[in-house]
């Protein structure tokens, strides 16, 4: 079975600049992605790239193992742009309505008003996007993306505009959707959000690959913290294994040791490390 | 089907909360209200004018001088309203993130650009059909005259329109909204041009102006479909008033004949097939 989105030795140039230089990556059935890097790295290339808005330069990139872009592929597809808008003078229930018919969707009002459950959009749904908060028009954009239920989401920045509440919807509906078995792949900014849903994370620096794995693999082992009645001291290269050890030890020196703590890289020391000092 | 007529009903949406048709409407509530009162009182005089001899039959002059007029401005309304049906398409869109929730769907690009042609076609021919309908009507119910042709020039106009919807079509591709809007306008004007030269032209029996001319009406075959409309309407006049009418306001009348009509349907497929491949090819 194909993976449910892969690109493939993937090269974008816009003029002198390359964009992407040869990136493979690959989304499994069911599993949530997330795309780390600075701004100009080639992150919304690529995923433009994977929804067939950009055309590749070299390379390919496929989902559900037809070429994107293709209607075969578009038909797997939901996607949430960076940057979006929505006819100001449609309500929520239109907007939803319009892509249901674009979809074919036979979801008909109990798919709408699902969806719109989902990103709490349910009592404004017959509120012109006019009339709708950024957040909410982003979160109006979520659903619909999820309009025909898609076996393949696409995201980027879904959470730019929201605030800790809405991110919170958008973390619990990713979640949802990667239980039901949708891949999605997560272009966003925020190093906490992608730590907390993503099973996967892929770090790209200018068009490549510098980091990729889970969240738990890209975390290093930093050493064990020993909290005794001399002070706090770091053992470094010691990992969990060495911890009783350690405690034992200071304790048969006499020392009174009143906390234990093993310490890994967060995700953002990580990505600090991969992008060296560019800036985000 | 339905998501043609989807995409049909989305631009005919925004093009009546963008106010277009509101503006349209009223500008032609204006133009058939002057035009009425020219005729009413260009018909009411015609009797008490005394005209050179030789020169023929004055109603005929009036009438189809008059109906010249109102095929200039039912061409103008009708591609001030297909420029701005369609000027934003692609480019105009695409800038403002309106273009890229409907472009990952699976409707394919072609489908997406030709449905958009669809829709602003349909407006456009309805306008302009009603717009020249209701001059003829003007001029026969106020002045008794009725063109040697009736429906062939109002399909006429309608063509040309649709000409220039294709070529917003295609600008939008290519151009911003804003620089979109002035090249149509200006290859409107340059039409226009076109149309005036062969007139001095004719006028001073110079082959080759009008030998430029007709070159420009082929090139800009909205133009042709206008001149051959103008013709057709006052085919039957003779003498004077012939040749004074071939003269035409705004740019002469002159037979393009069927000729015309076969080029600018291949000139309209043309442009459109070059709208969708380039379409197709543009990164979002």
């Amino acid at each position: 079975m194909p993976p449910a989105l892969a690109v493939h030795a993937l090269e974008k140039r816009y003029g002198s600049v390359h964009a992407l230089k040869g990136v493979d990556l690959a989304v499994e059935e069911g599993e949530l992605v997330g795309l780390l890097g600075p701004n100009g790295a080639g992150k919304s290339t690529l995923v433009k790239i994977a929804v067939g808005l950009v055309r590749a330069t070299r390379g390919g990139a496929e989902v559900a193992g037809a070429r994107a872009g293709s209607r075969a592929a578009r038909a797997e597809l939901g996607y949430l742009a960076e940057l979006f808008r929505f006819p100001g003078w449609y309500t929520a229930d239109e907007v939803l309505s319009l892509h249901q018919r674009l979809t074919h969707s036979e979801g008909g009002a109990a798919e709408r008003g699902r969806l719109l459950e989902l990103v709490a959009l349910d009592d404004v749904r017959d509120r012109r996007v006019d009339g709708m908060s950024k957040g909410m028009q982003q979160r109006l954009g979520i659903a619909q993306a999820l309009v025909g239920s898609p076996r393949v989401l696409v995201l980027d920045e879904p959470t730019s505009a929201l605030d800790p509440a809405g991110r919170r919807i958008v973390r619990v509906l990713l979640e949802e959707q990667r239980d039901r078995g949708v891949s999605v792949l997560l272009n966003s900014h925020l190093l906490s959000e992608i730590e907390l849903v993503c099973d996967r994370v892929a770090i790209l620096r200018a068009g490549e690959v510098v980091a990729a794995g889970s969240p738990a693999e890209l975390s290093q082992p930093r050493g064990v913290e020993l909290e005794t009645d001399e002070g706090t001291r770091t053992i470094e290269g010691a990992t969990r294994q060495d911890a009783p050890r350690l405690v034992a030890e200071a304790v048969a020196a006499g020392r009174q040791v009143y906390g234990v703590r093993v310490l890994t890289s967060t995700l953002e020391d990580t990505y600090l490390e991969a992008v060296g000092d560019e800036v985000s | 089907m339905s998501v043609v007529l989807t995409i049909m009903g989305y631009g005919f949406r925004e093009a009546v909360r963008r106010k277009v048709f509101a503006v349209v409407v009223l500008l032609t509530a204006i133009f058939l209200f002057l035009f009425w009162l020219a005729t009413h009182y260009v018909f009411s005089r015609l009797s008490s004018i005394t005209p050179p001899a030789g020169f023929g039959d004055t109603r005929t002059f009036a009438g189809a001088f008059l109906l010249g007029l109102a095929m200039f401005a039912t061409l103008f309304l009708g591609v001030v309203l297909a420029v701005f049906l369609t000027l934003g398409v692609v480019s105009g869109d695409a800038e403002r993130g309106l273009l890229q929730p409907l472009v990952v769907r699976p409707v394919g690009r072609a489908t997406l650009l030709l449905s958009r042609f669809l829709g602003a076609a349909l407006v456009c021919v309805a306008y302009v059909l009603a717009v020249y309908g209701t001059a003829v009507t003007i001029i026969d119910l106020t002045g008794h005259w009725t063109p040697a042709s009736k429906v062939a020039p109002g399909l006429d106009l309608a063509g040309g329109v649709l000409i220039v919807i294709a070529l917003s079509i295609l600008g939008s591709v290519l151009l911003s909204s804003t620089a979109n809007g002035i090249a149509v306008f200006m290859l409107f004007g340059a039409g226009l041009v076109a149309g005036l030269l062969g007139t001095i032209g004719h006028a001073l029996s110079s082959p080759g102006i009008t030998h430029a001319s007709t070159i420009a009406a082929w090139a800009l075959p909205f133009e042709g479909l206008y001149q051959d409309g103008l013709r057709l309407i006052s085919s039957n006049a003779t003498g004077l008033t012939g040749v004074l009418l071939q003269l035409g306001p705004f740019g002469g009348a002159y037979v393009h004949g069927s000729g015309i009509r076969f080029f600018a349907v291949g000139y309209l497929c043309a442009a459109l097939a070059l709208a969708v491949f380039l379409f197709q090819r543009r990164d979002l």
